[in-house]
């Protein structure tokens, strides 16, 4: 825990509390999210992972009974502040679903997608974003002759991987992820895993998933939540190995959840 | 072994299979009746009907003389009632679906207003050419014309649109919203990019078929005071007008046999019409629908 006012952060949560409706939700989440790291959030369902990866992009308040209090704080800059646009952060902060949910559209106008709402029509600059993006997806080879076929035509991990690169053709420093995989067979997964990898060196990724052993493969440090709080942050290392928390060791070691 | 609780009674059996012999033959019945019926009206029509159908009848204007009388005005202004009716009533049935859908609060007033609709597509067309000639006809003074007639189907089929957009936007999965909203994408920018072309096919099988129904209407038309007889093409959305099922329904009020017959051609040519417009409207929804 030391060493970690040196490192640079991406996101810091202070004291966050959230409810839908009555339902409490949130309760006084803190956490030091670091830059350029994988950041894995575990815990079973209904714990608040879900929420909480919806709070950092703001996609939560797409829930019309959502109440926030405390303290988001985006590269130093509070995202709740009024003077900062939703509609910018989304563009920095980029977001995969549990679900592939690519557009009824071509592979091409997929990933052209976020670039074209954001203004860019330049053939020759959309052409390079999504070649770019395709290839920092790791889908390239596999769809690059068939750019204009519909992205319905892809398999799922195919699909999934689609999505990774909408999400990087806007440019963001941030790629949130919402158990990514739960949908896909396991070689898919492993793709997936493997591109997690690679991705990390340019993006900061905070992940959430259901499958332990997903977060302990691929994550720097890990966020172990329950009934809405955060029972443990740590080194996934330490974590797994020697946990601070007794509920922590009981979920990793498949006690509950 | 048990000893078996269902006992096989010979008896019993029979009449079970006897009700549902009785079944099949009440519910062919039922369907019978109705093909029917349509059957002898289209036989009717057509036999009575054909004679008088050539190319004459479609150019030429209403005559005293059956042998004369054609439907080239009531084309004509069918064609200019529905140039004011599509623009308008898809417009505004459009406007009202994605702002019920995409902007309105759901609260009770919402829901009072969304009730509101879908009953008005069950009122009867009458009491919105009385609507029509009260509004339109005199207080705007838009006097008897294919402007007032227009706007008078407009409001007719406006409820029928609103619904169909409603429900073609609401099949739209939340999970595309989510995909342009985490990108960045402003709420107008969603609406333009993917709810409207995924609603499109369902929002225009809709209209058609609405519009269809526009286009055999009479009795709201026969209120603002279309007239059946015209001999000359419209020049202007205010001159007065005639349509093809008023056509009809003069000519068959008329007591030569003749115009019975005159009146039957003129009911091929609007079937025909409505059987082309439900088509296309298949067409549309068959090959254009998204699936997710």
């Amino acid at each position: 825990m030391k060493n970690q006012e040196s490192e640079k952060l991406i996101y810091s949560v202070k004291d966050f509390n959230l409810w839908y409706g009555d339902t409490h939700a949130l309760k006084d989440i803190s956490l030091d999210i670091p830059h350029k790291q994988v950041t894995a959030i575990i815990g079973p369902s209904g714990c608040g992972k879900s929420t909480f990866i919806k709070t950092l992009n703001r996609m939560v308040e797409l829930v019309p009974s959502v109440k926030m209090k405390g303290d988001i704080n985006y590269k130093e800059s509070n995202i709740f502040d009024s003077k900062s646009s939703v509609e910018t952060l989304r563009t920095e902060v980029g977001m995969v679903f549990q679900k592939p949910n690519p557009f009824p559209k071509s592979i091409y106008d997929n990933i052209a997608y976020g670039p074209r709402i954001h203004g860019i029509k330049n053939k020759t600059i959309l052409n390079e974003v999504v070649e770019k993006s395709l290839k920092g997806a790791a889908l390239w080879d596999e769809v690059k002759d068939r750019l204009n076929e519909n992205a319905f035509g892809l398999s799922g991990g195919q699909q999934q991987r689609l999505c990774i690169a909408r999400a990087l053709a806007v440019e963001p420093d941030v790629i949130l992820m919402d158990e990514p995989t739960s949908a896909l067979d396991p070689l898919s997964t492993a793709k997936v895993e493997d591109l997690i990898q690679e991705l990390k060196k340019d993006y900061s990724i905070i992940i959430v998933t259901h499958n332990m052993q997903q977060a302990a493969r691929i994550s720097d440090k890990t966020a172990f939540f329950l009934n809405g709080e955060v029972v443990e942050f740590d080194a996934t290392e330490k974590m797994y190995s020697n946990p601070n928390d007794k509920r922590t060791d009981d979920y990793i070691s498949g006690k509950f959840g | 072994m048990k000893e078996k609780r269902i006992v096989i009674n010979e008896n019993k059996t029979n009449r079970r299979v006897a009700y549902n012999k009785i079944g099949r033959v009440l519910f062919f019945l039922s369907t019978a009746f109705g093909m029917i019926v349509l059957a002898t009206l289209l036989i009717r029509i057509f036999t009575q009907g054909i004679g008088y159908l050539n190319w004459n009848f479609l150019t030429n204007y209403a005559s005293r003389r059956p042998e004369d009388a054609g439907i080239k005005a009531a084309i004509a202004g069918t064609v200019w009632v529905m140039g004011i009716t599509i623009p308008v009533s898809l417009i505004l049935g459009v406007g009202t679906a994605i702002y019920l859908e995409e902007y309105a609060p759901r609260n009770r007033l919402t829901r009072f207003i969304e009730l509101n609709i879908s009953n008005l597509a069950g009122v009867p067309s009458v009491v919105f050419g009385l609507l029509g000639l009260t509004v339109f006809v005199r207080f705007f003074a838009m006097g008897r014309s294919i402007l007032a007639g227009g706007l008078t189907m407009s409001l007719l089929i406006l409820p029928i649109i609103v619904v169909a957009a409603k429900e073609a936007i609401r099949s739209i999965p939340q999970e595309q919203y989510e995909a342009a909203y985490a990108m960045g994408a402003t709420k107008w920018q969603i609406i333009r990019t993917v709810v409207l072309p995924a609603a499109t096919p369902g929002i225009l099988t809709g209209a058609i078929l609405s519009l269809s129904r526009a286009v055999g209407e009479t009795a709201s038309l026969l209120m603002i005071g279309a007239m059946a007889f015209i001999a000359y093409l419209p020049d202007s959305i205010y001159s007065s007008f005639t349509v093809l099922p008023i056509q009809i329904f003069n000519w068959a009020g008329r007591p030569q046999a003749a115009f019975q017959a005159v009146a039957a051609a003129g009911s091929i040519v609007l079937l025909v019409i409505l059987i082309l417009m439900n088509s296309l409207a298949i067409v549309i929804r068959n090959k254009y629908t998204k699936r997710y």
